[in-house]
């Protein structure tokens, strides 16, 4: 069962940073010249995103405006431009398997519908009790630790359908489950050991 | 192959800390004062000499795009901006020297800026790779405790900040123009050209935006002299490089090699093999789903550079090397790169906005064969009217894949037609 689709008209009216990301949004600021403050409007969306359970709703957007003396309608412009701000409500876990060419190549159809099966939500839905979200994405360069999936920050590589499984298993009982190789590879060298930079596969004392 | 003394991402792997103790052990910073001594001009000089091009895909010579920076400027800031927004579909090279080498790419980012004379330098990196950003920043944040970058970085008097900007999910930003436009606060849409960044870029400051591997393998080559760098590969195409191979192949991997290795030595080598043996290989992408594809019978023997691949009608790109085995929908591994570019065309230009979105659904209908024989040359005239019609290369890039496929493959697709077309003649016979 998938969650009933967002109505605009019923968004929270308001959105205040919290004391602690005003002051990383600050923070932020200070990255850029003066008087280019707009250059922050990209990270202050990320900031209020996460603030605001993973989705920039209509506020949060009119207060990154605010916050940088910027037009709203050029941070719309922005939240809108971008496919990594959420504009409509989303999962606690966000599933997003890439589904491009060299993920294809190796199997990530069966990847989605094994998450389709388990979550019982289509591409695109959030489950009813609002824990997953599933999303086919363009390619999230990490072609050759294909099928590559990423949920929130991490990626989870080198999956399979009955993997895929386990992955979402875990994350019901509220684990999560360690990113990276799921097949126990280091990270993009061949399976089963690199063929080069053999003396370099030992952790150096340091 | 490459010697391993002559490879210079030995923690491409990340099997060691990508931290500044481990980074000097192997090699990092070890004397950059002495390096950035010895001038600007010695600098791009060295780095014209060892015939480094650029790594993101165009293959542009590193030194040359240093040496069009105006000189002298005092009267605004001058930019350094490095490309990590990877995207190119098959190419995941960037991704292993942000998260487990950023020190050689930091190193870099301050020997690139002083040799163009530049205050800054902001690294912006695709929003998807978060973790691999917060390693680069962790390496930021040890280079300025250590003194190494920052004010009188290195101990030479020169001032110069680094930052990351993180991008939010655009392929087009990948496109050092739409890259600016991002940093700046804005739509990813490229700029129209004239004025070219070096002239105004970022701010309408001078700007040069290079690719992470170009940038990262600099301190390196002058540290062991630019004929070292230039002794490797071939004239014009010197170098080593990571080739990310991907696909039908035994074991996927990034590895560094010497550029112009046999791409049949690459994948036999170090990937374990075509699946199902050489002989089971129908074709190859060899630099990045830009780049058209190659039959087999071009990849018995062709070399893997930039003019070698030139002559085979193909490209480097980013070394992406997309393998297919017979078992492949060939047909569909191309419409789906269709589908990927009718989603990330920014939208700017007519002919890209509306002829992506068009050739991928004829793509989607060829891949069924629902299509008429005479619809291939209109796909194939409207690629070409796509092509070179565009502010930024994403419209040719859309082109290019569907001119590969049917230069190749174009029986294939005739008797998908036709076996639909008689399908459907004894289904309404019937």
């Amino acid at each position: 069962m998938s969650a009933p689709a967002h109505d605009p008209a019923n968004e929270p009216a308001t959105f205040t940073f919290t004391p602690e990301n005003l002051e990383r949004a600050k923070q932020i600021i200070a990255k850029y010249p003066e008087g280019r403050q707009a250059s922050a409007c990209m990270p202050l969306l990320d900031l209020a995103q996460r603030q605001n359970a993973g989705w920039v709703s209509r506020a949060t957007m009119d207060a990154v405006a605010d916050l940088l003396g910027m037009p709203r309608i050029r941070v719309y412009e922005v939240a809108t431009f971008y496919t990594m701000y959420n504009k409509t409500p989303v999962g606690k876990h966000v599933i997003q398997v890439c589904t491009t060419t060299p993920c294809w190549l190796r199997g990530s159809d069966d990847v989605v519908h094994a998450c389709e099966r388990k979550l019982g939500i289509g591409v695109g839905e959030t489950t009813d009790d609002g824990e997953f979200t599933l999303r086919e994405v363009e390619c999230s360069g990490a072609c050759v630790n294909a099928p590559v999936v990423q949920i929130g920050d991490d990626y989870y590589e080198d999956v399979s359908p009955e993997l895929m499984e386990k992955i979402i298993d875990a994350l019901k009982r509220g684990e999560i489950p360690k990113p990276g190789s799921q097949i126990g590879r280091q990270s993009s060298e061949p399976v089963g050991g690199p063929t080069t930079l053999k003396a370099f596969t030992t952790t150096q004392a340091d | 192959m490459l010697r391993d003394e002559d490879r210079i991402f030995t923690n491409l792997y990340g099997f060691q800390s990508f931290g500044l103790d481990a980074a000097k052990k192997r090699g990092d910073w070890d004397n950059t004062k002495a390096l950035i001594e010895k001038g600007k001009e010695w600098i791009i000089e060295q780095v014209k000499e060892s015939g480094l091009r650029g790594r993101g895909g165009a293959g542009f010579s590193t030194g040359m795009k240093w040496s069009f920076m105006p000189k002298n400027v005092t009267d605004k800031p001058v930019y350094l901006v490095i490309n990590a927004d990877e995207g190119e579909p098959g190419t995941c090279k960037d991704r292993d020297i942000l998260r487990h080498d950023p020190h050689k790419l930091i190193e870099g980012c301050l020997i690139a800026g002083f040799a163009i004379g530049a205050s800054a330098c902001y690294i912006y990196i695709r929003g998807e790779f978060y973790n691999e950003g917060s390693n680069v920043q962790r390496a930021i944040d040890e280079a300025y405790a250590a003194g190494l970058i920052g004010k009188n970085a290195c101990g030479t008097g020169y001032d110069y900040d680094i930052y990351i900007h993180r991008g939010a999910g655009a392929y087009i930003c990948g496109e050092e123009t739409a890259l600016i436009e991002s940093i700046e606060g804005k739509k990813g849409q490229p700029r129209n050209k004239p004025p070219f960044p070096a002239q105004a870029g970022l701010y309408s400051c001078p700007t040069t935006v290079n690719n992470v591997e170009s940038i990262a393998v600099v301190p390196t080559i002058l540290r062991r002299g630019a004929a070292w760098f230039a002794g490797l590969g071939r004239p014009k195409n010197t170098g080593t490089k990571l080739f990310c191979i991907s696909g039908h192949v035994n074991k996927p991997c990034n590895v560094e090699e010497e550029m112009g290795i046999p791409l049949k030595e690459l994948i036999e080598k170090h990937a374990g093999g075509v699946r199902g043996g050489w002989d089971n290989l129908l074709a190859i992408i060899p630099g990045g789903s830009s780049v058209p594809l190659l039959p087999k019978s071009i990849c018995d023997t062709v070399l893997m550079d930039f003019d070698s691949l030139r002559e085979v009608r193909s490209g480097l790109g980013t070394a992406a090397v997309i393998v297919m085995d017979k078992s492949t929908d060939v047909v569909k591994a191309i419409a789906r790169l269709s589908q990927f570019y009718a989603h990330e065309s920014c939208g700017q230009c007519t002919p890209c906005r509306e002829g992506t979105g068009w050739m991928n659904r004829i793509m989607q209908r060829m891949v069924t064969g629902n299509a008429r024989v005479e619809e291939i040359d209109m796909l194939l005239d409207v690629t070409k009217q796509i092509e070179g019609h565009t502010i930024c290369a994403l419209g040719d890039a859309a082109a290019w894949p569907i001119q590969g496929l049917f230069r190749h493959f174009r029986p294939e697709v005739e008797r998908r037609i036709h076996e639909y077309r008689n399908a459907a003649k004894s289904l309404a016979a019937e």
